[in-house]
């Protein structure tokens, strides 16, 4: 039976089809969709870990136990869990042990776009690459297989265009035979305890294992040479492989599935058959790079700007993810294809405003960076929603560098001796995911930062995902909910207080009694993201009293979509009132505390009024 | 505008752009040309950004139909529709439309906090209106939101601009409704029905 499925949804199918007994992730665009997908299966286990490394060690331990293990992660939760990854690419497994990347090219939700193919070589581990639904859920079965045929976990590459383009894919109900389970824990030192004594005769295994790839490549059915017209081959893999046919529909492809390591043969084959060769592939010169070291002559572009520089490309862009058209303008530009006859329409000049990513109406963060920016404090920030407190008009973020960094960078400004108080805010879920061993360094060498841990309940940018902190499992099971403020006292830590997120007042009185202490400090703001299910059963839109505003503006520097200038005039000062947007505001009443002239009103006073009406009516 | 302008019978290959801004419901319009366009026959691929654009930002979403579908992606100048559920997108998107393709807009502004905090300005209707001319004739104007009120959810405008776009081929309501139908919540039924033939009222023969 064919379903449409996005590619993340298809390599849970075909996770679920190998008969994976454990997976385990922690959340992250392009790649989250995999294991909620996959969550509600039968017959499987799992989880959202505190973070990467953490995620891949449990899929290892459920693999060294001789179940068939998965593990899900954006590219740069690769960088996390890299550790685990290279000790693991050292020892095999006793079951098949498939780890996802998905790469973000372009950059839609990520801070750069590394390139994790390079992983693959990094550690001498395969690399597949899927280029649609359909092969994602072929090329999971297919991992799990290689997994275990060689004893190597193997790295499964998706981009974003991969994991978030729906397709028809074959479904199977059933799921296919596991190999079987030891009756008791395996226990095999020499090959799971990588002591030097040990790891030392792992080192000549692993690389002998990655020529055995490269043998398995010359003839898998990974790797495909479809011939058409000789003027022209391609190497190409992933989803440049789409590209490709698009714009080339004629041309020869060597299509590689397994991307790492590469069949030479069959490239010099393919190589020697064709006219001109090229590489067709998004970011990293990964592939031609090993082209031209295997002594392989490539296409030389007509445009000698574009001639061959060691790290770069000699064609295609190394930045940012390719379209029909990048490759069709670079193609022409290295005189591959003749000069398109008609050039496509140019965007519209007309201008049109900009719809750059905003706190939401009723965000629990809001209160908080309201505050921030009025005291002018460096804050070092850190990867989620709140990384949003960046953009104008809160503009309170300065620095924003992955996944548990803020707390680190911003004692590392304290103790460097810079005077101004440093202030570093983190997400509940990051800080679970690697602020806690940041904060510990603070309360260790006691350096006089102020960590804001804002507790939205949940994982929110990802698109609302369970974490320690709330109380359920991925798979829906109560649980326990890790006391932070608890734990931050554990650390030593006296200045800890939790206030309502939502609260201006107490937000701005606890950051300012704390200015200058010699000693650190950590504010939890504690509210539920506006758009759990539970915040949303509270919605209640407030009002503005055009008798009462004045049009200064104080609300708007809130930076809250729901305010908006009306169309009505103050009678004296000529400035447009403002007005409140009731399709998008929640109630959450920061814009009614920081109002001068209480002309919002709070929510008691549109309930009350609402009564009025009513009995009026 | 009537239909004349419409894709023959029986299309080889139909490339629809989506566009709108986060809780629009395009989303939920692609997965339904999706799955039509496999209920047809077709190889299809839909393709849309997750992530930090759900938040107020710009959404946008590719269906393509055809025998064999390669790029998710379609190149500018390659859309045969451009489905726009809020006008000032329809500007930032026209571009992408083939000079022959058609253009369906939901004459409704959603006003970005860029121009509600006075940083920026919301184009004129007229504006807007004559910057599309510019690039096809074959417009549609299409009052979503007012339809949808009248179907019984505002937020069915969507399936009106569904609706409308059902006219231009030559497939019955039903197939497009037992597809619709897989894809809505149960008890918005009704109403997305009542919205989807709304929209197909809208255009004449």
């Amino acid at each position: 039976m064919k379903r449409l499925l996005s590619g993340n949804e298809a390599v849970a199918q075909g996770a679920w089809e190998a008969s994976v007994k454990v997976a385990s992730a922690y959340p992250g665009t392009p790649s989250t969709e995999i294991l909620e997908t996959l969550a509600p299966y039968p017959n499987v286990y799992a989880e959202w870990a505190p973070n990467e490394k953490v995620a891949l060690d449990s899929a290892i331990g459920a693999a060294y136990a001789g179940r068939r293990a998965l593990c899900t992660m954006k590219h740069v939760g690769v960088n996390v869990a890299a550790d685990s990854l290279f000790y693991v690419a050292m020892t095999g497994s006793e079951a098949g042990l498939v780890i996802v990347s998905a790469d973000d090219p372009s950059m839609h939700s990520s801070q750069n776009e590394q390139d994790n193919r390079q992983f693959a070589r990094f550690t001498r581990i395969p690399c597949l690459e899927p280029a649609d639904s359909q092969e994602a859920k072929d090329m999971t079965i297919a991992a799990f297989e290689l997994s275990e045929q060689f004893d190597t976990p193997v790295l499964l590459r998706l981009t974003t265009r991969v994991c978030h383009t729906s397709a028809p894919v074959e479904v199977f109900p059933d799921q296919k035979t596991h190999p079987p389970i030891p009756d008791k824990y395996p226990r095999n030192p020499n090959k799971y305890v990588m002591i030097p004594a040990n790891a030392r005769i792992h080192h000549p295994i692993i690389e002998k294992r990655i020529r055995k790839l490269a043998d398995y490549a010359e003839s898998s059915p990974l790797n495909i040479a479809e011939i058409r017209s000789l003027e022209l081959g391609i190497v190409t893999s992933g989803i440049a492989y789409q590209y490709a046919r698009e714009v080339f529909p004629d041309a020869s492809v060597l299509k590689l599935g397994m991307v790492y390591p590469l069949p030479e043969k069959l490239i010099q084959d393919f190589a020697s058959e064709v006219k001109n060769l090229i590489v067709l592939k998004e970011l990293d010169p990964f592939i031609e790079e090993q082209l031209r070291l295997m002594g392989i002559k490539l296409y030389v572009p007509k445009d000698a700007e574009k001639a061959y520089r060691p790290g770069s490309k000699s064609i295609f862009p190394l930045c940012g993810e390719l379209n029909p058209v990048v490759v069709r303008t670079s193609a022409e530009a290295a005189g591959l294809l003749p000069p398109a006859l008609t050039t496509p329409s140019a965007p519209s000049q007309l201008k049109i405003p900009n719809r750059p990513p905003m706190l939401c109406p009723g965000c629990p963060h809001r209160a908080t960076f309201y505050n921030l920016r009025k005291m002018k404090w460096p804050v070092a920030g850190d990867i989620g929603c709140y990384a949003l407190g960046v953009v104008p008009p809160l503009s309170a973020i300065h620095t924003c560098g992955c996944m548990g960094a803020g707390i680190g960078v911003a004692h590392g400004a304290a103790v460097a001796g810079d005077t101004e108080q440093h202030v570093a805010v983190i997400g509940d879920s990051t800080f679970f995911h690697t602020g806690i061993p940041a904060l510990m360094n603070v309360a260790y060498n006691q350096s006089n930062v102020i960590t804001i841990i804002m507790d939205n309940r949940i994982t929110g940018m990802t698109g609302h995902q369970q974490n320690p902190g709330t109380g359920k499992t991925l798979q829906q099971k109560d649980t326990i909910e890790v006391n932070i403020e608890a734990m931050v006292h554990a650390m030593g830590i006296q200045e800890v207080k939790t206030v309502n997120a939502f609260s201006v007042k107490e937000v701005s009185d606890t950051l300012k009694s704390w200015k200058d202490l010699d000693k650190p400090a950590v504010l939890i703001t504690k509210g539920e993201c506006a758009l759990l299910p539970n915040a949303r059963k509270g919605w209640m839109p407030l009002r503005i009293d055009s008798t009462k505003c004045i049009g200064c503006d104080i609300c708007i520097r809130t930076g809250c979509p729901a305010l908006r200038k009306s169309d009505l005039i103050h009678e004296k000062n000529g400035r447009h009132l403002t007005e409140i947007d009731p399709q998008q505001c929640t109630g959450c009443e920061v814009c009614a505390q920081v109002c001068p002239q209480n002309a919002i009103l709070f929510r008691e006073q549109v309930l009350a009024e609402l009564s009025i009406d009513q009995e009026v009516n | 505008m009537s239909t004349t302008t419409a894709l023959s019978q029986n299309p080889k290959a139909v490339n629809f752009l989506l566009a709108g801004v986060g809780g629009q419901g395009a989303i939920l319009a692609s997965n339904v040309l999706a799955e039509l366009g496999i209920a047809l026959g077709f190889d299809v691929k839909q393709a849309e950004i997750h992530g930090m654009s759900q938040r107020g930002g710009s959404v946008t979403s590719q269906v393509r139909w055809s025998d064999h579908v390669y790029s998710p992606t379609i190149p500018p100048g390659e859309a045969d529709f451009l489905i726009a559920f809020e006008k000032s997108e329809a500007v930032r998107f026209i571009h992408h439309l083939k000079p022959s393709g058609i253009l369906l807009v939901n004459n409704h502004a959603i006003v970005p906090v860029t121009v509600t905090s006075g940083a920026e300005a919301y184009p004129l209707h007229e504006e807007i209106q004559q910057e599309l001319n510019g690039y096809t004739n074959n417009i549609v104007w299409i009052e979503g939101v007012v339809e949808a009120r009248k179907a019984g959810n505002v937020k069915s405008s969507n399936v009106v601009m569904l609706g409308a776009l059902s006219k231009f081929f030559k497939y019955p309501s039903n197939t497009w409704l037992s597809v619709l139908e897989q894809r809505v919540p149960a008890r918005y039924i009704d109403i997305n029905i009542k919205a989807f033939e709304a929209g197909r009222n809208l255009i004449q023969n």
